[in-house]
């Protein structure tokens, strides 16, 4: 006989999910599941629709990352209206993303998994959250909250709106960046880089004290890794191609363009969870189990895959964090760790594109008709590669949507993490709380965004179970 | 509409004593007085039409309420255009417009510029009582200038109209019953197919929501101009494109 654990909700994630833990007798795991529960189909209501529409409308998608979906949306209306964009519609695209990732980041690390890595992951659950860390270091959250807010008026400035903007459009943007713009972006960015070298520094000395058990078993497994890389091997996270490395870093697949995705990536789906469970083809075979197909995407996978981030600062400390993962990250502890590391970049980023002369051009977009029958975009959104594939009918109408999503490609290997975190912290059918938090911060390393991934709506409540062999729930945590 | 007369017939609207012209409409006078009442089929230059209802007003005397479009004034009469019935009637009008189509304004390519919002706005349309229908409709991408989304389409005719009475093309037609009414080109064929369509686009200009655009717009980018067409018609009974030194 075992007994079923089942957290549902999980909390401080993007969505609603649960997990299920079952266990035997003696209290050893036997299986652990992460299951998304929630599903809202926008693969199916985009049909019919004309193309120009998609990229708002896909960014409904999310109020978390809309950015992403504007970016990955319109490079494949692009690719439909067979243009090449103008030079400063990339800049204003590669603008919005880096303050989609500023603020995506931040709200991960301060907003979400903060409380878990200053305070503790034994913390009192009612102080381990946003307002119990506000209580105890409101300086770290204030800053965080004004970083995350940088990265937001980025975005308002370039795509309208700082949610849900609309003026990223197939064929580039909808208006010139105004100087009076750039220079707003200006006087942030010195206090957004001192912030999140503060931080950065705080962090990196936690981890010579803390979190050595987490390092250890938060999914710190083997597995390939995905990411675009620019020409030279650098970070992108906006153009470039596609590079897949191994645990040893040797490069399993490389240059390769967004729209073969296909020829690379299956996707499995699951009886127990609306979210798909895409991997790597080559290793499964006809015949072999997505399982040996496990790959990451995201902050971890794109430090994993690239070789230097091009920017002073930013790869001082790529070699502190990689004088401690080794070349190869593959504990999914570190997605913390990177994401840090993507803020600071992305800051720099932010400061080398304003001074480009062409990012206030007035000739911002491209016009055509349809001129191809299907558009592949891909973009790497906070939390990894986001693919939106598209095919139309002549007069542009889509006919048919495909949206790979970040935290799909990690869905194998946010199983695989919650079932090495239980076998690591349990040791009975007695699960104490604590162990449920690891099991949630488990899941949290790699900010799922499960509105996203599903397509689906709403707030990620997190619930636990535990259930006996005979399917009988023995423990149930819920948090709403 | 430009009027040699003065106004010289007496009319009370909402208590206001106002002087119109003797064939002038009741909305038209409210207008002149900068008495709003809410309207969406109504468009100046073209004739009246009086199928949206929206712009009922009550009239003393009358027992039922009359379309202030489609009302003559005449002399003395009293109009009320607002009362907490006529407020209701109104946003239960504008309910059922929503309910009866796919109106989904954060995705729609005139968000911002729609008067179907603006009148949601207007009337205090917070959420829609009877049931959405979700009508499966085929947007008609066929033409290479413009667009039209029937998911869109509040059925005002004033696409209609314009192009019959200002084009005179005569392109759009209503066909089918009730909630089958339908918004059709040249008897039915696709729009990129209707060999009367001058591509001249005043049917987009006057379009009240987003069913008629430019191709290639993006969501909120969609701007309309309605007064197009009152332009147009006024230019054209002032003859301000003839010869005038010729016809002497």
């Amino acid at each position: 006989m075992h007994n079923t654990h089942v957290i549902d909700p999980v909390t401080r994630i993007e969505g609603h999910a649960k997990i299920t833990l079952e266990l035997q007798d003696d209290g050893t795991v036997s299986d652990a599941r992460f299951h998304v529960t929630e599903f809202r189909g926008f693969e199916e209501l985009c049909g019919g629709r004309p193309f120009q529409e998609m990229p708002a409308l896909t960014a409904r998608t999310c109020g978390i990352c809309p950015v992403s979906h504007l970016l990955a949306s319109a490079k494949a209306g692009d690719q439909i209206m067979s243009v090449a964009i103008p030079r400063a519609a990339v800049l204003q695209r590669r603008l919005v993303n880096l303050g989609q990732i500023i603020q995506s980041h931040a709200l991960s690390f301060f907003h979400l998994s903060a409380p878990d890595l200053l305070l503790g992951m034994d913390a009192d659950p009612e102080q381990r959250n946003v307002f119990g860390l506000m209580a105890s270091e409101p300086e770290v959250v204030r800053r965080g909250i004004r970083l995350r807010q940088f990265g937001q008026e980025v975005i308002e400035k370039v795509s309208g709106r700082k949610i849900h903007g609309h003026q990223i459009v197939p064929g580039g943007v909808a208006e010139p960046l105004t100087d009076d713009e750039v220079i707003d972006i200006g006087y942030r960015t010195g206090e957004a880089k001192q912030t999140t070298l503060d931080v950065l520094a705080h962090f990196e000395s936690l981890l010579v004290t803390r979190f050595r058990k987490e390092i250890a078993s938060f999914g710190n497994f083997p597995s390939l890794f995905l990411g675009h890389v620019g020409p030279d091997g650098r970070w992108e996270h906006y153009d470039g191609a596609l590079r897949v490395v191994d645990a040893d870093g040797t490069i399993v697949a490389d240059d390769v363009e967004a729209h073969r995705y296909k020829e690379l990536l299956g996707e499995a789906t699951n009886a127990d969870s609306y979210l798909k469970s895409p991997y790597w083809r080559d290793a499964v075979g006809e015949h072999g189990s997505p399982w040996d197909g496990i790959y990451r995407v995201g902050p971890l996978a794109r430090l994993n895959v690239a070789t230097h981030f091009g920017t002073t600062l930013a790869d001082a400390a790529l070699q502190r964090y990689r004088a401690r993962t080794g070349e190869i990250a593959t504990s999914s502890f570190h997605y913390h760790y990177a994401r840090l590391l993507e803020v600071l970049a992305a800051i720099e980023a932010i400061e080398g594109l304003l001074g480009d002369p062409d990012l206030t051009d007035p000739f911002t977009r491209a016009e055509a008709n349809p001129n191809r029958r299907r558009g592949v975009g891909a973009s790497e959104a906070p939390r990894g590669t986001l693919f939106h594939d598209y095919e139309v009918d002549g007069h542009g109408l889509i006919t048919a949507v495909n949206m790979v999503i970040a935290t799909g490609h990690n869905n194998l290997a946010m199983n695989k993490t919650i079932r090495e975190i239980a076998d690591a912290h349990i040791d009975g059918p007695d699960v104490p709380e604590g162990t449920l938090n690891r099991l949630e911060a488990g899941i949290r390393a790699y900010d799922p965004c499960l509105s996203c991934s599903t397509h689906a709506l709403g707030q990620m409540p997190f619930d636990v179970q535990v259930v006996r062999p005979d399917g009988e729930v023995v423990t149930e945590l819920r948090r709403d | 509409m430009a009027r040699r007369q003065r106004p010289n017939v007496p009319v009370v609207i909402d208590g206001h004593e106002v002087m119109a012209y003797p064939d002038e409409s009741v909305l038209s006078a409210a207008d002149r007085e900068g008495i709003r009442i809410p309207r969406l089929c109504a468009l100046e230059g073209t004739s009246v039409h009086g199928g949206c209802r929206l712009c009922v007003v009550e009239v003393a005397e009358r027992h039922k309420l009359m379309p202030a479009c489609g009302t003559t004034v005449v002399e003395d009469m009293e109009v009320r255009t607002r009362s907490r019935s006529l407020d209701e009637h109104r946003k239960l009008i504008c309910e059922l417009l929503l309910a009866e189509g796919n109106h989904v304004c954060a995705v729609c390519v005139s968000n911002g510029a729609c008067e179907l919002q603006d009148l949601a706005e207007e009337l205090g349309v917070d959420h829609v009582r009877p049931d959405y229908q979700f009508p499966r409709r085929s947007v008609d991408a066929s033409h290479p200038k413009y667009t039209f989304d029937p998911n869109r389409c509040v059925l005002c005719t004033r696409c209609v109209r314009t192009c019959a009475e200002v084009e005179g093309a005569h392109v759009w037609d209503l066909a089918g019953r009730a909630s089958g009414s339908h918004l059709i080109a040249d008897l039915g064929q696709e729009w990129g197919e209707a060999p009367s369509c001058t591509w001249c686009g005043k049917c987009v200009a006057v379009c009240p929501t987003g069913a008629l655009a430019w191709k290639g717009k993006a969501v909120g980018e969609m701007r309309h101009d309605p007064s197009l067409v009152a332009f147009l018609s006024s230019a054209r009974e002032q003859g301000e494109w003839v010869d005038r030194e010729a016809l002497r």
